[in-house]
């Protein structure tokens, strides 16, 4: 019973990652129809950055204590994160708009292995660790255990989504939001300046991003220039299996896939009967994401779309 | 009149003498650049004989097809490792070459057609992605399928496996036929040409076949296609199938060449070099995708020289060039997107297409943007 707790709270925290990281596809797409391939590296770059910010301090052995030294990094993280996105909307994809669809998807591959590449000069192909500033303290709960980061994960995952709906809900940014998400002309006519907004999704994406990429290299304690691609991937599979343009969604899918994952690998050897290990734990996200697309293409939340001739 | 059938006649002889000089210039091919550039270079030639067979596997899919795949290498691994595991010590078993090779190809094809019966309702950029998530599938299973059963040896790969032997000679040793000394890299190079070369005539007589202009008319309307009585998810799943077979076959020849193969040689990476080839050559016209091949396959190991360059200039090597190459590849798709969106060789309809649609799309975007004003 204990391991289920554990597998479910391990599965949540998991989730709720890449619910942030669900949240930034979901919001470029809901709007451009765009999958931002190098949405995942956005992350990482976050990770690195916020890791080169806190190892500095530490290392310069500033004394102030280690949640305030990772709120800097944090801060770093995001204010890089957000010139990122905008840089990569700016350069790769605005020129693009019009352009056959295969042709921005295929920048956006070549974005993500430049920025891969880039963060492989610059931090190297070896492993970076955080640095052991955080509390460590753990609580029972149900018979499971949960740390301190876990809660703060938590926490933090549900404040940002709390504040990006009502965002996107209440604020006038929001609602010019929905308005180029459901016609850019048409907003435009209504005075809304469509490329500012989609600059800001970018950006809004991206922060979020870089809170996700602390986030992960926190709570694994290790950070590697390769992390974001396979964290982008299971994010964008929550993204569709969530139904892709729905910010509920991202986040219902986001969780889901994070507990049936940690669940699969929890349980996978003992139902196959040790056949297959926790080793095919990344497989999980791609199946699901194959059989949503095969069963309910619209996604769990997604309107259906006819198709456009 | 009399003039008529002479030019013809001039024109087709003049076609022939092409033919025989393109022909003469590349049996010669390898022998001039073992004497010019050595050795390594052979078999950096017959890499790209490869990587032009699998470019124009991917081709059919995304060039003519328009179908975004992204998980292109997981055939390639299915070839290479239906070779290897018939044809190594790993079970002892030591099929002949002229078995494994169309056996690869049908494999990879039934994989293809595995992978394309459940993804042929979705569009472009939602296809891209399941694909991608089913090239790492296909890795993950090929790097963990060695326990509870070994069936592909995990991560240490299949080594040991047999050169392709053709009529009792093994291409893996030095032959001398005819006087001619035959080095392994060479005699390589004449299977792949001859391949490479029945591959792209089946591109060509396919591209003008009656299921080429089925798939140009998916790839440019699917819901007209269908309307004009093509049977859309058949020549979809051929088309899937078809181009998995191409990289089946070069996967069967690459374990054969290599001797050696692992999952890591499947990568991500790979398939989006494949993909770089065929953007960068220009998508669905075979002259292009050949020469992207064969120019995405040389400049990396030309890039090496950047290595001695460094050493020679600032005395120690700054920047890796090995890993100067993906970042280059990401670089050269964004600006071929952004300022050759047809490729070097672009194909003519491809190239009146996204002419016009760019000259229409500034229009609108003119309209556009001035209403807001």
């Amino acid at each position: 019973m204990d391991i289920f707790v554990q597998q479910i709270i391990n599965g949540l925290v998991l989730g709720s990652v890449y619910a942030l990281v669900a949240l930034g596809y979901t919001m470029v797409y809901g709007i451009l129809e765009l999958i931002n391939f190098a949405h995942g590296e956005v992350t990482m770059i976050g990770a690195m950055v916020s890791l080169t910010v806190i190892s500095a301090l530490v290392g310069a052995g500033v004394d102030l204590p280690g949640v305030v030294i990772v709120l800097f990094g944090l801060l770093a993280a995001i204010l890089v994160c957000m010139g990122v996105g905008f840089t990569i909307e700016r350069l790769a994809y605005r020129p693009l708009r019009n352009a056959p669809r295969l042709a921005p998807l295929i920048t956006a591959i070549g974005v993500s292995i430049v920025l891969q590449n880039i963060a492989m000069l610059i931090w190297g192909r070896q492993y970076i660790s955080f640095p052991p500033i955080l509390p460590q303290g753990r609580h029972q709960i149900l018979g499971a255990m949960i740390t301190d980061v876990q809660i703060a994960i938590l926490v933090i995952s549900v404040l940002l989504m709390l504040g990006l709906t009502l965002l996107v809900k209440k604020s006038r940014l929001g609602r010019a939001m929905r308005a180029t998400a459901q016609s850019p002309q048409i907003a435009g006519l209504m005075g809304v300046n469509a490329n500012t907004v989609i600059s800001l999704t970018f950006i809004l994406g991206s922060a979020l991003a870089a809170v996700a990429g602390v986030m992960v290299s926190a709570y694994y304690g290790l950070a590697h220039y390769y992390m974001g691609f396979l964290l982008g991937l299971k994010a964008f599979s929550a993204a569709v299996l969530g139904g892709i343009g729905n910010l509920t969604g991202a986040v219902l899918g986001g969780l889901l896939l994070g507990v049936i994952e940690s669940l699969g690998a929890g349980y996978i050897g003992d139902l196959t009967g040790g056949v297959l290990g926790s080793n095919y734990q990344d497989v999980f996200a791609f199946f699901i994401l194959i059989l949503v697309l095969l069963f309910r293409p619209s996604g769990l939340l997604g309107e259906r779309v006819g198709e456009r001739a | 009149m009399a003039s008529v059938p002479e030019t013809m006649n001039q024109k087709t002889r003049h076609a022939w003498l092409v033919f025989v000089a393109l022909g003469v210039g590349l049996a010669l091919l390898p022998f001039l650049i073992d004497a010019g550039l050595g050795r390594s270079w052979v078999r950096i030639l017959d890499l790209a004989l490869l990587y032009v067979m699998l470019a124009l596997g991917l081709n059919i899919v995304v060039g003519y097809a328009g179908l975004l795949d992204l998980g292109y290498i997981a055939f390639y691994a299915v070839g290479a490792y239906c070779y290897a595991l018939l044809a190594s010590p790993m079970f002892g078993l030591h099929l002949p070459f002229w078995a494994l090779l169309p056996l690869g190809a049908a494999v990879a094809g039934l994989f293809g057609l595995m992978l394309g019966t459940p993804t042929l309702r979705l569009r472009g950029d939602y296809l891209a992605i399941v694909t991608l998530g089913f090239g790492e599938i296909i890795r993950i299973f090929l790097n963990n399928l060695n326990a509870p059963i070994n069936i592909t040896n995990g991560p240490q790969g299949v080594n040991q496996i047999d050169p392709v032997t053709i009529a009792g000679m093994s291409l893996g040793k030095t032959q001398v036929i005819f006087g001619v000394t035959f080095s392994s890299p060479h005699l390589y190079y004449y299977l792949f040409l001859i391949l490479t070369l029945s591959v792209i005539f089946v591109s060509m007589r396919l591209q003008d076949s009656r299921i080429g202009r089925a798939w140009a008319a998916i790839r440019e309307d699917e819901v007209a296609a269908e309307a004009m009585g093509i049977n859309v998810r058949n020549i979809k799943l051929l088309a899937f199938a078809m181009g998995a077979s191409f990289g089946g076959l070069a996967g069967g020849l690459f374990a054969g060449f290599q001797g050696f193969i692992s999952p890591e040689s499947f990568n991500l990476m790979e398939s989006i070099m494949i993909l770089c080839m065929i953007v960068l050559g220009g998508m669905g016209n075979i002259p292009g995708v050949v020469l992207g091949a064969v120019l995405l396959t040389v400049l990396p190991e030309a890039l090496r020289y950047i290595g001695d360059l460094q050493r020679a200039w600032i005395g120690h090597v700054v920047v890796d060039p090995s890993d100067l190459r993906m970042l280059l590849f990401g670089f050269a798709l964004i600006l071929m997107m952004l300022f050759r969106p047809a490729g070097l060789l672009p194909s003519r309809q491809r190239k009146r297409e996204l002419g016009a649609q760019g000259a229409i799309a500034e229009q609108e975007q003119v309209s556009v943007y001035d209403a807001k004003r």
